[in-house]
């Protein structure tokens, strides 16, 4: 079985219905699996697979613009692979993106590929001025969406919230 | 083929119709035959036309998208090419302005001017219907046809490397964002 927390990402999954989400754009990663399987099983919801994460700023702009709210799934090498999309489309037209990072690469992290994005990751959110937060920890989750919701419909603006190993990760260590 | 008269072919239709554009040339053009609060003009944010596009034809399936994408541009996201074809959205079309050109910054060439077939790689990616026009009455065709479907069709249209003497308009980015969300709320 998978360490990846099933009870979690329900837990993430059934926050994101509560807001109203009726899109979801994805690109999967390991921790990302039963967040798009739910997402998939869902009549309720349109899942978006992507071929790189980029195109969901552009999908969730549309959607915003027609009045469906969504969110993005993705790994941080898929928030460094969007960042133009974010600025140029985004940033530019104040559009409100809610977007659901998995953090990889920070501690804890065993695979050494994952480290360079994780190092850069919470820097690169400031520098493009996004507000971010954790989810690391159940108590919070349903929450933290919430409110990160709210503020990105109140600015018009990308939002971030990272999620985080011991959230997502059931193994020890 | 000048893309201004192939704009204009088929301004008649675009006039109540969802439309999204990319920047530079084409929005310049299109809005110096009249702008509208349902055409919404993609500037700077290369490749994303077709994906709001998207986003929108998904969101909204009852009413037709028409997205004006340049080659360039679709160049930048043929990764976008392989979801339109994926999801399938049989309320948008997609209109490749392709002059074979970066017109909007300079002219360069693009890898069009050199053999690449953005129809032929669009029908590779999966989408099920596409076309290329090299004349007015193809394109008018084309585009009839493509309506008449009800289906996903990329039209690649062949147009020449012209283009208005400038690109900014004195529509600003936010007023023409913000009119055509409420335009997309009334409908
Ligand atoms: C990421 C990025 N790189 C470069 C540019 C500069 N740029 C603006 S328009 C454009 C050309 C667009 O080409 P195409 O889609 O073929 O449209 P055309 O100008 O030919 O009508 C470029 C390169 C940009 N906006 N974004
Ligand atoms: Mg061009």
């Amino acid at each position: 079985m998978s360490p990846v927390s099933t009870i979690h990402s329900r837990l993430i999954y059934d926050a994101l219905k509560a807001c109203h989400i009726r899109l979801l754009s994805a690109l999967p990663e390991t921790w990302l699996v039963h967040l798009v399987r739910m997402a998939d099983e869902d009549p309720e919801m349109t899942l978006v697979r992507l071929a790189k994460e980029e195109e969901g700023v552009g999908i969730s702009a549309g959607a915003h613009l027609a009045g469906v709210k969504s969110a993005m799934l993705m790994q941080n090498h898929g928030f460094l692979a969007s960042i133009n999309g974010i600025v140029s489309c985004a940033q530019l037209y104040r559009i409100p993106l809610l977007m659901l990072v998995s953090y990889r690469g920070e501690f804890g992290e065993r695979d050494p590929w994952q480290t360079e994005g994780g190092a850069v990751t919470e820097d690169l959110l400031r520098a493009l001025r996004i507000p971010f937060s954790y989810l690391d920890h159940p108590d919070h989750v349903a929450r933290r969406i919430a409110k990160a919701q709210t503020l990105a419909l109140a600015a018009n603006k990308p939002v971030a919230l990272l999620l985080c190993r011991d959230l997502m990760w059931e193994e020890g260590g | 083929m000048k893309r201004l008269d192939a704009l204009r072919a088929i301004y008649s239709f675009l006039e109540d119709r969802v439309v999204v554009t990319i920047m530079g040339a084409v929005a310049a053009e299109l809005q110096s035959i009249g702008h509208r609060a349902n055409f919404f003009y993609l500037q700077h944010a290369m490749g994303l036309a077709s994906s709001m596009g998207l986003g929108i034809a998904l969101t909204r399936p009852d009413r037709q998208v028409i997205v004006l994408d340049g080659d360039g541009s679709v160049l930048m996201n043929l990764g976008g090419l392989t979801t339109l074809a994926r999801y399938r959205p049989r309320n948008l079309v997609h209109v490749v302005f392709d002059n074979e050109s970066l017109l909007s910054v300079g002219g360069f060439p693009t890898a069009t001017s050199t053999g690449t077939d953005l129809a032929a790689i669009a029908a590779a990616a999966g989408v099920r219907r596409t076309a290329t026009a090299r004349t007015l009455d193809e394109f008018r065709g084309a585009f009839d046809e493509a309506i008449a479907a009800r289906d996903l069709t990329t039209i690649v249209a062949k147009v020449d490397a012209v283009g208005p003497s400038k690109y900014v308009t004195e529509l600003s980015l936010l007023e023409n964002r913000f009119a055509f969300q409420r335009y997309l709320a009334i409908i």
